[in-house]
């Protein structure tokens, strides 16, 4: 990953020495070896915080929207993952493509401070990793866990493949994995609707509300999103009913689907760990089974599942568990 | 939350019927016309086009207290709109799936083509929905899907 | 405040005798916003129209609720009402609690409950409405009848003689339709011919009518008064400009085995030729299915003899787009398939024929001339039978639910023609009930039977089966209470009508009802009954129903009368009820423009004001209301509810939604 980030680093340094782009979106290190934070870098002299390490799992793509509107283009790093949402948005005009210049980046998973923290006692020092080990030294010591325990949990299915071709690359890319992303789902699928039921009663009672969940998703870009407009009859407002509070979840899936890239952000940001992409993922799954496999952020164009329609689409009453009969 | 009654009451559901104005909304005037009985306990909301239903108006009629939501449309390829059934037909397709996923029973929520020369087919759709959703009972699920600790 | 005014209709004893009407008024008096509520015998009569308007003007209403039949019957009167009384008409909704409440619930109880929460649910929509403004669109003063039978030629002469445009698109070579396959009409005994005849010359000949023969309609947007219309005009091989007709090509074409379909595949006819005699336009047609030069590049013989150079192998298919402002479809009948109909055993026996096979057997241009002569070995039939309903009022799957409506009266012509002509051949009808409403109708009928002897059989035929050269009809005489056989020498069988197949296609195209049987639906049965309820689309023949000649007849003048009604108007009004966005909530994300079916929805560099003096140029949607039919597609696809429409607000259905589901 040193060598990589090395040359991110040289990359955000001629581009921006020569001009060529106004600004750099990547990471900056944080206090600690594990909180590295996305940032935007304006000059040469400001990347001496610049970082890229086994935390930066933030997908940047989504400050593209704010950042292609300002003068000058803006280089940004894109792991695999990132690029499907940069995609997506292309897709939806909400980033002005030609005014970004896009660099991919190696990725290989990213770890999940918290599980290690689970695994590990004191404060985490540093953290290296050969293959499949994770070297993690922490005050109370030294300790070797096994990567794909303290991935994150969108990293350890993910088969992602960088989808912005025409720019810069740097990069092995990982080889193909066999995973099913969508084991979870299934699990939950195979269980009876009482305990489906429980499951995500007690999961979404959880959530505090914080907006993070939305803040982070790429696919929740909107200028004004419905839960915050009074006039869409969904926001809540004092007196009255809790319809947003006990529904937000199902809307917010509802309005990304079609769209999710299944870049895992929300499950990642969410303080009271609701495994909120199995919401998404439930969309997806059913989408490739009824109306054929379909990844958003793919390309940049096209219409979405739910833009689109054929006139033998399953009906309704005959979808049983996600399949048609 | 009101707390059941002890007094034991026939359970009769509470059914929101969406329909469009052009086929189904008319297969509804029809079948009224034809004196074709369905129970009192379905109200209709007029729409458009079936394509105009939110899944957030699903949401919020269950959130309410409806027991059952059905959606009623012109048969796909006879839209007046030319395609709006056909994006109904995927956007329900996966709302009901998702809110099985979600624990909560697909039998409560529907959609049925309708024409506007179909009135006996209409009150027959009624009349078996009712059924069904009666036989499901009350639908606390959507009134409830979140307690907050402590609760 | 918004005050609301509640207006419970009895409409006679309809609503009345199972919805206390005066408890629903009383009750609505104490909900919120509603400052008047009253009941009245007729809504919709002068006096309760009258109530309505003094009501908004003595209670300044600013919105009404008019609890009564259904809108699809009345809004539009009280929308009217409002406006005279100085309301704004989309101020105004109904509470549909006749077709919705009173006539499907018996119970009183029942029903008034129903009929309290209906209307709230309208008070609750009413108090979010805003007034509406429809908009103004232009009339393109052209028609376009869609088919060139009877129907298609009458609604085409009258809207032309009113001084109008009309094009006649035509799917076969000729104009004409079934009327020009028919022998004699029924109950006058007419030739078919000789009184259409001169109706297709007079189309021709009309210096406003445009006959588009061999031609199918291919693509059609826009909205009435302003159709758009794209007609394939299919090609015949032919130069249609400089075909005179003479025919010298049929006589030299070697390939003489195509089916003549005139005549029912009764005999055959060349590759090229001109349908029938009085065809119009009188121009060839080559059949590339049978054609030797196209089929193989040999031949040419007929662009040999040709003396105008009209024959064009190269001709191809061509596209005309044309604007109207009014489109009637007459796209007629065919008799059904007899497949599911083994038991009459039509494909096995010549002899066994349909009722059109019939006409042309019997038409002095059809096969033989007029001569009634049978189709295995051109032998006069002696015995024949008739056997009714076949495919008519069949609930079992394998016909039709309805009656065809003709099948009774062109058989007693047909049995009264063969008496008549051939006295000494014995008739005989199987029929199930023998139906004649009409002028004349039953007297023509009689006249069947106890003038000519008819042998009329009631009941229903099992089998028929060739004996020894001799179909054997094998029925039941309900009457006589015994099972009959009749051994014959022709038997023909009333085929069920259906609508011509290619009505589909049409009604998709047009977005017109189309019902289980595939014909269209009126707008109303009674009221409007000409009209789909397709803004600017009438329906004229049997593509709306079965109907005979003169019922059709009528019926294309009605739809000519509605379209010359439509097209004298310089503008129409628009339907406000239109999608209307946000812009300050747009994304500019173009999922809206993707399901908008009418390319309603462009997009727009707009500049907006940030704040501390910043702009910034966003990308946000824009919506044409001219060309915005109100669908919604579009509202429930914008992730951030910036999309609306008008009439149909969110805010607007939700309110509805709590307010039937309140407990």
């Amino acid at each position: 990953m040193k060598e990589v980030e090395l040359k991110m680093l040289e990359r955000a340094k001629a581009l921006l020495e020569r001009g060529e782009v106004a600004r750099v979106i990547g990471w900056k290190k944080g206090d600690f070896c594990f909180d590295p934070t996305p940032a935007s870098f304006e000059s040469v002299d400001e990347l001496k915080d610049f970082t890229y390490d086994w935390f930066c799992g933030a997908n940047l793509s989504k400050y593209l929207i704010q950042m292609s509107k300002k003068d000058g283009k803006t280089a940004v790093f894109l792991k695999p993952c990132d690029t499907y949402s940069f995609n997506q948005l292309v897709k939806e005009h909400r980033i002005a493509r030609e005014k970004v210049y896009v660099i991919a980046v190696e990725c290989l998973g990213k770890l999940n401070i918290e599980a290690i923290k689970e695994k590990t006692d004191g404060i985490v020092e540093s953290v290296s990793v050969v293959d499949k080990d994770v070297k993690v030294v922490t005050t109370s010591g030294e300790f070797t866990l096994y990567k794909p325990e303290v991935v994150l949990s969108k990293c350890a299915v993910c088969n992602k493949t960088h989808q912005v071709k025409d720019e810069e690359i740097i990069i092995h890319e990982r080889p193909e994995r066999d995973v099913n992303r969508f084991e979870e789902v299934e699990k939950l699928e195979a269980m009876t609707a009482e305990e489906r039921f429980a499951f995500w009663k007690a999961q979404l009672s959880k959530c505090i509300r914080c907006n993070a969940c939305r803040n982070v998703c790429p696919a929740c870009s909107c200028i004004k999103c419905v839960f915050d407009n009074p006039q869409s009859g969904i926001a809540a407002k004092a007196n009255d009913s809790d319809f947003e509070e006990q529904l937000f979840h199902i809307i917010r899936a509802f309005h990304v689907s079609g769209r999710c890239t299944d870049c895992g952000e929300c499950s990642r940001v969410c303080p009271q760990n609701i495994p909120l992409h199995l919401l998404n993922r439930k969309f997806i799954k059913d989408i490739d089974n009824l109306y054929g496999e379909y990844q958003a952020g793919e390309t940049s164009d096209g219409k979405t599942p739910l833009t689109s329609y054929s006139e033998n689409d399953a009906e309704p009453t005959d979808v049983v568990n996600g399949e048609a009969k | 939350m009101q707390e059941v009654t002890t007094e034991k009451k026939e359970f009769v559901p509470n059914i929101v019927a969406f329909c469009c104005n052009w086929c189904s909304y008319a297969g509804a005037d029809l079948a009224g016309s034809s004196r074709l009985t369905y129970p009192a306990n379905v109200k209709i909301i007029r729409v458009p086009c079936s394509c105009r239903v939110n899944p957030t108006f699903v949401l919020k009629a269950f959130q309410q207290g409806a027991d059952g939501v059905i959606l009623c449309g012109c048969h796909p390829g006879d839209c007046h709109y030319v395609t709006g059934n056909y994006y109904t037909r995927r956007r329900m397709s996966l709302l009901f799936s998702f809110l099985n996923y979600m624990g909560i029973e697909k039998e409560r929520t529907r959609v049925e083509w309708v024409s506007a020369a179909e009135g006996a087919k209409f009150s027959a759709v009624m009349n078996d929905f009712v059924k069904t959703v009666t036989e499901l009972g009350e639908n606390k699920k959507l009134t409830d899907l979140r307690v907050k600790e402590g609760e | 405040m918004q005050r609301i005014g509640v207006f419970i209709c009895w409409c006679g004893s309809n609503i009345a005798a199972t919805v206390d009407v005066e408890k629903v008024a009383e009750i609505m008096k104490s909900e919120p916003g509603v400052v008047y509520s009253a009941n009245y015998q007729y809504m919709c009569s002068e006096n309760g129209q009258q109530l309505i308007k003094q009501a908004i003007k003595e209670h300044n209403l600013t919105g009404i609720v008019v609890g009564s039949c259904s809108p699809r019957m009345h809004e539009a009167t009280f929308r009217k009402t409002a406006e005279e009384a100085g309301l704004n008409p989309y101020m105004v909704e109904i509470a549909n609690i006749r077709e919705h409440c009173s006539w499907i619930h018996k119970d009183m109880d029942e029903a008034t409950e129903k009929a309290v929460i209906l209307v709230r649910t309208a008070i609750a929509k009413v108090k979010l409405n805003a007034p509406l403004t429809a908009g103004e669109s232009p009339v393109v003063k052209r028609a376009l009848v869609i088919g060139g039978g009877i129907a298609g030629i009458q609604a085409a002469l009258d809207i032309a003689d009113a001084g109008f445009e009309v094009d006649i698109v035509e799917k076969n070579a000729t104009i004409g339709g079934r009327m020009a396959q028919i022998d004699k009409t029924f109950p006058t005994l007419d030739c078919s011919a000789c009184i259409l005849t001169p109706k297709m010359v007079d189309c021709a000949q009309h210096e406003k009518i445009d006959i588009l023969s061999y031609s199918e309609v291919e693509e059609v947007k826009g909205f009435v008064g302003n159709f758009n219309v794209k007609i394939r005009r299919k090609a015949r091989y032919v130069d249609e400009t400089k075909c005179t007709g003479c025919k010298i090509c049929m006589e030299k074409c070697p390939s003489k085995k195509g089916l003549n379909t005139f005549n029912m595949g009764l005999n055959t006819r060349p590759a090229i030729h001109i349908p029938f005699a009085q065809a119009i336009p009188n121009v060839a047609v080559i059949d590339p299915e049978q054609c030797i030069k196209l089929k193989t590049g040999k031949c040419g013989i007929c662009q040999k003899f040709c003396g105008v150079g009209a024959i064009d192998y190269e001709q191809k298919d061509t596209f005309v787009e044309r604007q109207y402002g009014a489109i009637v479809v007459a796209t007629g009948f065919k008799p059904i398939d007899l497949d599911n109909f083994n038991e009459y055993g039509y494909a096995d026996n010549k002899d066994v024929i349909t009722s059109l096979e019939l006409e042309r057997l019997m038409n002095a241009a059809g096969p033989t001339n007029g001569v009634l002569l049978r189709p295995s070995d051109g032998e006069h039939p002696k015995v024949i039978t008739f056997i009714q309903c076949v495919g008519s009022r069949d609930t079992s799957g394998c016909g039709k639910p309805y009656c065809s409506k003709i099948c009774c009266m062109y058989t007693a012509k047909h049995a009264m023609l063969i008496r008549e002509k051939y006295p000494d051949t014995e008739v005989h009808v199987f029929y199930i009930d023998v139906r004649t409403p009409g002028k004349n109708y039953d007297e023509f009928f009689r006249r069947a039977v106890e003038q000519y002897g008819v042998d009329y059989i009631k009941g229903m035929v099992g089998k028929v089966y060739n004996e020894n050269g001799k179909l054997m009809v094998q029925g039941s005489n309900l009457i006589d209470n015994e099972q009959v056989t009749i051994v014959s020498d022709l038997v023909v069988l009333a085929a069920a009508i259906e609508p011509e197949p290619s009505v589909r296609k049409v009604a998709t195209l047009l977005t017109a009802s189309i019902d289980t049987n595939n014909f269209l639906t009126e707008s109303h049965a009674k009221l409007r009954p000409v009209e789909s309820p397709t803004a600017g689309v009438y329906l004229a023949g049997v593509c709306q129903g079965p109907k005979d000649i003169p019922e059709t007849v009528s019926q294309a003048s009605a739809c000519a009368a509605k379209v010359i009604g439509l097209l004298v108007k310089d503008k129409l009004k628009t339907n406000p009820c239109v999608a209307t966005p946000d812009e300050m909530m747009c994304n500019g994300c173009s999922q809206c423009a993707n399901v908008c079916a009418y390319g309603a929805i462009t997009y727009v560099d707009k500049e907006f004001r940030l704040g501390g003096g910043k702009t910034e140029i966003r990308r946000v949607a824009s919506v044409n209301p001219a060309v915005c039919q109100g669908c919604g597609a579009c509202t429930v696809t914008c992730p951030s509810g910036a999309m609306d429409l008008k009439g149909f607000s969110s805010k607007q259905i939700m309110s509805e939604v709590e307010a039937i589901c309140k407990k």
